[in-house]
């Protein structure tokens, strides 16, 4: 009996704490908005933040999208053939892409690559008490390091889910076109007839626009409000990377729900 | 003890109480900075002088009384205000807190950036006198992670200074120096001080440092002062104040570390039977 007991109420703890978190997030949301349009008086340091976040993401974002690409080419193959439809590998392939594969596995990508990043500098950054050092020469360090990182992530994560699914549209090709010998015309042409501008295209954009946003706040919350301790910024940079992917995931099925359900 | 009455007071602290969840840092206390001098604060590890700092500059605030600084009370200021202030305030950070992705040159002109609107070669010149004042100026395109912990401390203290504050804060400026950077640190505060004018409070648990450069000393302990004055009078107020007598000594045994393992050993070992 005394074991349920327990088992409940460690329960019911894991939701308290997870609802102080959320809770304190969001309040660090509002904290954070306020600055978010005065960081652009130093369009400077945001472009740097995109530099290190975007750019420097770029290698893994463009060998994976080059890789689901071809996955997808082979897979998307084998099964239209059965059923003399492989001239429609183009648009099927591109469809995964833009609506789905492009924005998640990016942005899953990103959260790995540069989100854990943005945290763990930040949280040593805080560790090292240059944060505080920033306030006491009254310069506000959510305006001066976390919204440029903010924006950095936010502005990356679009662009990276738009290369990823060029890339991987290019790697269905390769492998359809080229090796498996569909139609080239037939490709490209299904892709220009079948994908709608707004429903498919903006709804991908949309959807990486929201991840990216997540991401950045996710990131930035964890490394300004990590304990200063070793072992705080290892719990910081795992929360990151947990938290972002759970985040990308959900949100993924609820905007899928409301875009392309029935 | 009697009430030092100090009306060019540039700081102030009055009944103020600070506490950490359960644990009270700060119990009703009352410290007077004077104008132009160099207050010690002293006290062992864990008392709060960083808190003591932290009260001073606005970043926490206290749970009762005030803190003022030059009339301004920091516990209730705005924002816009209370950064107005923290301009015209220094601080050395125990581990120094330098920019680790700029160069010492670029720390140092970070505050001239941020909060002038000179021109590059004007602030470049400032940079230069500021650094050379710490002796440093040939460490100007160094970064941090090539600097030695005396000069790493140096270079923080050059940053500190680039806006001519009105008052410097030093976190434990002598922990982890070697005796030569300790010498180089302490002639730097007391010089800095009085070639500029400014009020500085060094806090830190270094005795004897501390009393050889300030000309007042606070010293506190389990959330009170426990001895004020100059170096002469706390060295003299320790016969009165057992607690005192035990810091200023370094001893072992003594009323400050008497609370510390008042339950006994067995019972936290779990043989006292009634657990």
């Amino acid at each position: 009996m005394k074991a349920v007991v327990d088992a409940i109420a460690r329960l019911g703890r894991l939701f308290l704490d997870g609802v102080q978190h959320a809770g304190s997030m969001a309040l660090f949301a509002v904290e954070l908005a306020w600055v978010l349009i005065p960081t652009w008086t130093r369009p400077r340091d945001i472009l740097q933040q995109v530099y290190a976040a975007g750019v420097l993401s770029l290698v893994i974002i463009l060998v994976a999208g080059g890789f689901v690409g071809l996955v997808l080419g082979l897979q998307g193959y084998n099964i239209l053939s059965n059923f003399n439809a492989s001239e429609s590998l183009g648009v099927m392939v591109a469809l995964s892409l833009v609506r789905e594969l492009g924005p998640v596995v990016a942005a899953l990508l990103f959260a790995g690559r540069a989100g854990s990043a943005i945290t763990a500098e930040i949280a040593l950054m805080k560790t090292t008490e240059q944060l505080a050092a920033l306030e006491m020469m009254a310069v506000d360090p959510l305006r001066r390091v976390i919204g440029p990182r903010f924006w950095g992530a936010m502005i990356s994560v679009p662009l990276l889910a738009a290369l990823f699914s060029l890339v991987g549209i290019v790697g269905g090709y390769l492998i359809g076109v080229v090796v498996l010998g569909v139609d080239q015309a037939s490709y490209w042409g299904q892709i220009r007839e079948q994908m709608e501008a707004w429903d498919d295209v903006g709804g991908g954009a949309i959807k990486s626009l929201a991840f990216g946003a997540v991401i950045a706040l996710i990131s930035v919350y964890e490394g300004y409000r990590a304990e200063p301790t070793a072992s705080g910024m290892a719990r910081a940079t795992t929360q990151t990377v947990v938290l972002s992917s759970l985040a990308v995931l959900g949100l993924d099925f609820v905007m899928t729900a409301f875009m392309f359900g029935a | 003890m009697s009430e030092r009455r100090d009306t060019a007071a540039m700081i102030e602290l009055d009944g103020v109480r600070f506490a950490r969840g359960e644990q009270v840092i700060f119990d009703n206390v009352d410290m007077r900075f004077p104008r132009g001098q160099v207050t010690a604060v002293l006290g062992p590890s864990g008392t709060g002088k960083t808190t003591l700092l932290r009260l001073i500059g606005g970043q926490v605030r206290p749970a009762h009384g005030r803190v003022l600084v030059d009339g301004i009370e920091v516990s209730r200021v705005r924002r816009k205000a209370l950064y107005a202030l923290r301009r015209r305030m220094g601080v050395l950070f125990q581990n120094g807190a330098l920019f680790t992705d700029l160069t010492v040159g670029e720390n140092v002109a970070f505050p001239l950036r941020a909060h002038s609107r000179l021109d590059e070669a004007l602030i470049e010149r400032i940079v230069l006198f500021k650094l050379e004042a710490v002796g440093l100026r040939s460490a100007r395109e160094k970064y941090p992670a090539e600097l030695s912990g005396g000069m790493a401390r140096r270079a923080a203290l050059a940053r500190a200074m680039a806006l001519d504050p009105e008052i410097m804060l030093y976190d434990e400026p002598f922990a982890g120096q070697d005796p030569v950077s300790m010498g180089v640190l302490l002639r730097l505060i007391r010089r800095l001080n009085d070639a500029l004018g400014l009020t500085s409070i060094v806090v830190t648990h270094d005795v004897s440092e501390a009393l050889s450069i300030a000309d007042q000393v606070i010293v506190i302990a389990g959330g009170r002062v426990i001895g004020r004055g100059t170096p002469e009078e706390v060295r003299a107020q320790r016969e009165h104040e057992p607690a005192l007598a035990q810091f200023l000594d370094g001893a072992a045994e003594g009323p400050l570390n008497a609370a510390e393992d008042e339950a006994p050993l067995a019972a936290d070992l779990g043989l006292g039977g009634d657990r």
